[in-house]
This record gives C-alpha cells, sequence and structure tokens, in this order.
C-alpha cells in the first residue's frame, strides 16, 4: 500500500506564474542566454524537467542483491535508490522526515535499514519508519504514513536502467522511449546475455550548465576541432589507417553516418554506417591502448577466426544514444549528467565490462575486460577534458549580458537535408544541429507544465 | 596482404604495446598490495634523500612542463596509474582515472604539445610540493617502493585549486641510477569528479 502525496505547493518561486515568456527564450533555430544563466529557470528544472520526466538513476548492476542501496540524485533531491528484501527497486528520498537530515551519507552498501545519525529515526529500506527514540513523547500516532520516507511514485527499468520521474501522466517508460528502445537493444545485444555491469567511473566537475553536456551529445559537428588534439594523437602512426573518430575530418556533412530523432527529447547518432560490417570492424577503428597488440596475437593464437569478434567487445560501439535529460549511451559508457547549480554539473562516464554467460570462451572474459577498461579510459582523458573545457567557456561567455543568443540552426532551411519519417522520428546529417532545436521542443513543452507531480510514502 | 615484417621501431613499447597482458596486471596488483610495511622500511637517511631527490625531481620537471626529460625518468615498460577507487582495485574489471602504458604515456604528452588540447590551451601553472617521503625494500634486491604524500597547487583557468593525495612509485636500479617502473596515484578525492584532470600528475 502507498499514499500518493500531489504536490500542490509551490515548489519555487516562479511555479504556475508566467515570469518567462518560454517561446521566446526558445525559437525555431536560436535559444536566449538566460536558459543557461538564469538561477530561477536553473530551480524550475529541477522540478519540471528533473521529476517532469523520466530522469536516469542507476543500474540495476549497482544494486544486484537484496538490502543493496547506492545513493543517487533526482535532480537536486538526494535518493537512495534500494533493492528493498523483496527485491523491489525503490527511490527514497535521502531525508529524514523528523528534520531534514540526510539518513544515509555513504555512497554504497547494503542495509535493511537507515537509521538517522540526528536523532536516531530508523527506517526500513522500504521507507516505512521502524521506530523512533523514546516515542512516549509523542503525543500523535507515529505510524502516520506521513512519517515514512518520501518516495518517487515512477520507478521503472529498462533493460537494467532504472528511471525515475514524479509526473504521474508520464508515459510508461517502455512507451516514452518509443523508437530509441531498440537501439539500446542493439547497444546491449551485442554483449554477452545481452548485459552489462557497470564497473566505476570517469567523473568530472565542470563549471557550465547541465544543458551544455545535453546539448552536445549528439554534436557531430564540433569533433573535427573540439577534438583535433585527440584525433591528431589517435593517428600519429596510423598513416593510411584512419582511427578512431578521423572520419569526422573530411566532409562530416557527406558521410553515412546520421542522427535520428525519437521524441520526447531523446536522439541518437548512428556512425555505425561509416564502418565495414564484418567481425572485427569495430576493432580495426581503435587507436592505441595498453595491451592491445598482446591480446589481438593471444586471441588469435587461442581462437583462431573468433578473436576479430572477440576483440570487437573491447572496441568502442559507435553510437550515441541519448535520453533527455540527463542519460548518454556514448561507445561502451553510460555517461549520466547530474546538475549541480544553474553553472555546475557533474558529467560521470560510467565504464561497463561484460559478463560471462556462457557464450564467450571463458578465459577470454578477464581479457576482454582488461582491454575494454583500457578503450574506454581513451576518451574521458583525451577528448572529454577538451569538451568541459569549451562548456565552461560557454558558460563564461553567455555573462555577456546585452549578446543574447546562441544558434543551433545548422541544416535549417536546406531543402531535403531533414527527412520526417512516417513514425514521427526525424533523420538528419549528424553534423546537423537538428537534434538540439528538437530536444529544446520538449524542454519548453516542459518547462510550461503543468505537470501533475506528486510523492508517495509507505502506508 | 602479408603484414609488412615487424620492424625494431614497431616493437619497441613507444609503438606496441605488447608488455601489458594478464601476468604484467597479476603483478601489478601484487606489487601495490600490502608493500607499505615497517619491518620493510628503509631507514638510512642517504638513501632516503636519493629517492627524495628522484622525487622532486620529477614534481619539478612536470611542474616545468619538461615531459620529455620527465618520461625518460621512466623504464621503457612502464606503467602510470590513477586508480577510481581509494583502495584501488582490479585494474581489469575497474575503470581507472587514468591507466597508461608506455605508448599512452606518449600520446598524452602529444596531445598536450599539439597545441589543441583546449582543456590545458593555455596550459595550467603548477607548483607541486612531495613530502613524507618513505623507502620500502621489495621483493627484489634491484627494486625499492617508495610512498611519498603530494600537494599540487594548479592555476587554471583563472583560480587557483588543489589536487592531493598520495603516490607509490616502483623503481628499479639501472645501471647508476633509478627507473621508474610504476607510479600509482592516489588523489584523495579519486572517486568524486574532478574539474578538468588534465595535467599529468
Amino acid at each position: 500500500m502507498t499514499a500518493l502525496e500531489r504536490i500542490s505547493a509551490p515548489q519555487n518561486r516562479i511555479d504556475g506564474t508566467a515570469l518567462y515568456d518560454w517561446d521566446y527564450l526558445v525559437q525555431e533555430g536560436r535559444a536566449h542566454r538566460l536558459i543557461y544563466t538564469d538561477p530561477a529557470i536553473f530551480e524550475a528544472e529541477m522540478t519540471r524537467i528533473f521529476g517532469g520526466t523520466w530522469t536516469y538513476l542507476a543500474h540495476e548492476s549497482e544494486i544486484p542483491n537484496d538490502n543493496d542501496f547506492i545513493t543517487r540524485r533526482l535532480g537536486l533531491r538526494p535518493l537512495i535508490v534500494v533493492r528493498d528484501g523483496n527485491g523491489k527497486v525503490r527511490a527514497l528520498y535521502n531525508r529524514c522526515t523528523h528534520r531534514g537530515t540526510t539518513l544515509c551519507r555513504w555512497d554504497k552498501g547494503n542495509a535493511k535499514s537507515f537509521q538517522c545519525p540526528y536523532h536516531g529515526w530508523n527506517f526500513l529500506n522500504t521507507g516505512k519508519l521502524r521506530g523512533v527514540p523514546w516515542p512516549d513523547g509523542y503525543g500523535d500516532d507515529m505510524r502516520d504514513p506521513k512519517y515514512n520516507l518520501a518516495q518517487v511514485p515512477r520507478v521503472e527499468s529498462y533493460r537494467g536502467f532504472i528511471f525515475g520521474t514524479l509526473n504521474l501522466d508520464a508515459l510508461p517508460l517502455v512507451e516514452h522511449l518509443g523508437p530509441i528502445a531498440p537501439i539500446i537493444d542493439q547497444w546491449l545485444d551485442r554483449n554477452p546475455g545481452g548485459k552489462v555491469v557497470v564497473c566505476e567511473a570517469n567523473r568530472f566537475l565542470f563549471k557550465g550548465n547541465w544543458k551544455l553536456a545535453y546539448d552536445n551529445s549528439c554534436d557531430g559537428y564540433h569533433v573535427a576541432y573540439s577534438h583535433r588534439s585527440l584525433l591528431e594523437t589517435e593517428n600519429r602512426f596510423a598513416g593510411e589507417n584512419a582511427k578512431g573518430m578521423a572520419y569526422y575530418r573530411n566532409s562530416p556533412d557527406t558521410q553515412p553516418m546520421y542522427m535520428r530523432y525519437t521524441g520526447h527529447g531523446n536522439h541518437f547518432k548512428d556512425k555505425r554506417p561509416n564502418l565495414e560490417q564484418r567481425p572485427g570492424g569495430l576493432w580495426a577503428l581503435e587507436s592505441a591502448h595498453p595491451g592491445m597488440e598482446h591480446y589481438e596475437a593471444e586471441f588469435i593464437r587461442r581462437y583462431g577466426e573468433r578473436a576479430f569478434s572477440l576483440l570487437d567487445l573491447a572496441g568502442s560501439e559507435p553510437v550515441n544514444i541519448n535520453v533527455f535529460p540527463n542519460f548518454s549511451l556514448l561507445g561502451n559508457h553510460i555517461q549520466v549528467f547530474e546538475p549541480i547549480s544553474v553553472g555546475e554539473t557533474n558529467a560521470i562516464w560510467y565504464g561497463t565490462m561484460i559478463v560471462d554467460d556462457g557464450s564467450v570462451p571463458s578465459d577470454a572474459v578477464t581479457d576482454i575486460n582488461a582491454l575494454r577498461m583500457r578503450t574506454q579510459e581513451g576518451f574521458p582523458n583525451f577528448g572529454e577534458v577538451d569538451d568541459i573545457a569549451n562548456f565552461e567557456q560557454i558558460q563564461r561567455g553567455l555573462m555577456a549580458v546585452e549578446d543574447e543568443w546562441v544558434y543551433m540552426h545548422r541544416g535549417l532551411g536546406i531543402p531535403g537535408r531533414i527527412k520526417h519519417n512516417s513514425d514521427g522520428t526525424i533523420d538528419a546529417p549528424a553534423t546537423d544541429e537538428a537534434f538540439m532545436r528538437e530536444h529544446f521542443k520538449e524542454w519548453k513543452r516542459l518547462m510550461k507544465g503543468p505537470h501533475n507531480l506528486a510523492i508517495t510514502r509507505e502506508a | 596482404m602479408a603484414a609488412p615484417a615487424a620492424t625494431a621501431k614497431d616493437s619497441h613499447p613507444s609503438r606496441s604495446s605488447h608488455y601489458v597482458n594478464d601476468a604484467l596486471y597479476r603483478q601489478l596488483i601484487a606489487d601495490f598490495t600490502g608493500w607499505q610495511d615497517d619491518a620493510r622500511a628503509v631507514c638510512d637517511p642517504v638513501v632516503r634523500d636519493q629517492f627524495r631527490r628522484l622525487l622532486e625531481r620529477e614534481a619539478r620537471l612536470l611542474d616545468q612542463l619538461r615531459y620529455e626529460d620527465w618520461l625518460a625518468m621512466y623504464a621503457a615498460e612502464c606503467i602510470y596509474w590513477v586508480p577510481s577507487t581509494p583502495n584501488a582495485g582490479d585494474p581489469r574489471r575497474e575503470i581507472s582515472v587514468m591507466f597508461d602504458d608506455r605508448r599512452r604515456l606518449e600520446d598524452r604528452v602529444y596531445r598536450l604539445r599539439t597545441g589543441f588540447a583546449w582543456s590545458q590551451a593555455p596550459a595550467s601553472r603548477t607548483v607541486r610540493l612531495v613530502s613524507n617521503v618513505e623507502v620500502f625494500a621489495a621483493d627484489r634486491d634491484d627494486v625499492r617502493m617508495l610512498r611519498s604524500n603530494f600537494l599540487i597547487s594548479e592555476f587554471w583557468g583563472d583560480e587557483t585549486r588543489i589536487l592531493t593525495g598520495w603516490a607509490g612509485h616502483r623503481v628499479l636500479r639501472e645501471g647508476d641510477g633509478w627507473t621508474i617502473k610504476a607510479k600509482q596515484v592516489n588523489l584523495i578525492d579519486c572517486d568524486q569528479s574532478i574539474r578538468n584532470p588534465s595535467i599529468i600528475l
């Protein structure tokens, strides 16, 4: 039994008012600087976006056993994502119902209950208040559900990816994902058993608005210049055999790779058409990584022809799958954006490894993962650092008050360039800003509201 | 088409990575487990000063962006490892903040030298303090393990920030000197978000 609590009180100072003309702030080919710089807009986003739509919380492999927990956030709300004693995944507010203290200060662990370090209120990992010290001092019934922990009312998983929303009217997660779900399936199904396990992360803090990261998630236009140091490094010995993302260098507009917008702010950039579709096609594109020559020779010796399809499991999947507002599958990473303030964001690149499901030689699994760790460290070290340096400098540039607009009109108004498919999806070259124009339509829809938001508590 | 015959240059660890294999990973984990043993501490102040000078020189070369001279302090087959967890798990099944072999270390330097590494344009200015140097005997007579604490003050953008932690160096006697076989850099906030981790630690 659960008790829903509609969120009717103003969550922030602009809720329910029309201080902003959203249609002015986001136009067809440009967006106003205020959406990146205004603290009041950020505050509204933390409810209307991070709460108003499905937001990624965690991966099931991070809480594999009953009573496992991991601390996360939904917008700025501190959460404890738990698998309770019955195996049910819950997103509990990490906030004591008494005075508001966070209950759990550990990043992860296993616990059947959480006791507040302030006065000792004790909560089961179902969210239910188990007891308080010296209850005789309370004149009311402490079994009232209002003393149980708040929870995200809707928590759903899609193939291991756990999302949550406060929006009671949101579509079921699988429908929300819609045409991007089969692309997620493809990303997973190339791994043994269709599964991956999260194995730590490369974590970045940047002093910029969270949307700067999402605006870059499907951007094929920046690669040749933003990542020039990476492209040059990856290819310093490659000669004619261009490695890594080198296919961006020459006329990237006319490459077979493309972007598809799939609705609800979600999009993917598919670079797979640029590759040779054969075992080893992915591996052939990998630039230099620690151990690669050893393992390649060793795999050929051990597995013969099969070596290259195994090596592909350590290669980066060349598709970027982005689920608005905070989730990207990128290479083999699960990338998550966590807003901290209007001008501060965490960009976390969770690594993934494969599991032994019997379909791959057991002695290959450790070696594939050893290689896969090293391939995954490449881009965060030599690419992402330059992206976030640019995000920070955008935030700084946008402090120029009178110079109001950022442009996102690449590809707009060119006949035949953008294709509207019969299923409602939209295709464009991977170097256009169509993806950004489309996700900002969703941003605007969510910011306009109204939303049917609620929290829930155990009854 | 037959692959061209490998040349000596092609097989050098700067060009191809054959030494990073399962045996190396196992040895690396073993080398960096349980080594800070008081019974193995080398207390001779002359020896300690010798290694203190090695660590101070490494810090100075990095502060002065003398990357090529810094690389020359490392063995041809070396490892530079910045774990992403405080107790450094198994790098075969755990993403590291950085995990470089010889070639990737040279990649790191090459990238910084391209002029297009926006995260280091302009370059950070750093001053490194190295302290609490301890020397430990290892499983081999020609190897020592060094523990030191570091504090890097980094001026970047328009602010100065601190990167701090402790490092473990595994050094090998080669000729009259010592070369670095492996360096493990343990940032105190290695499992938290780090702003612009683009300098060499």
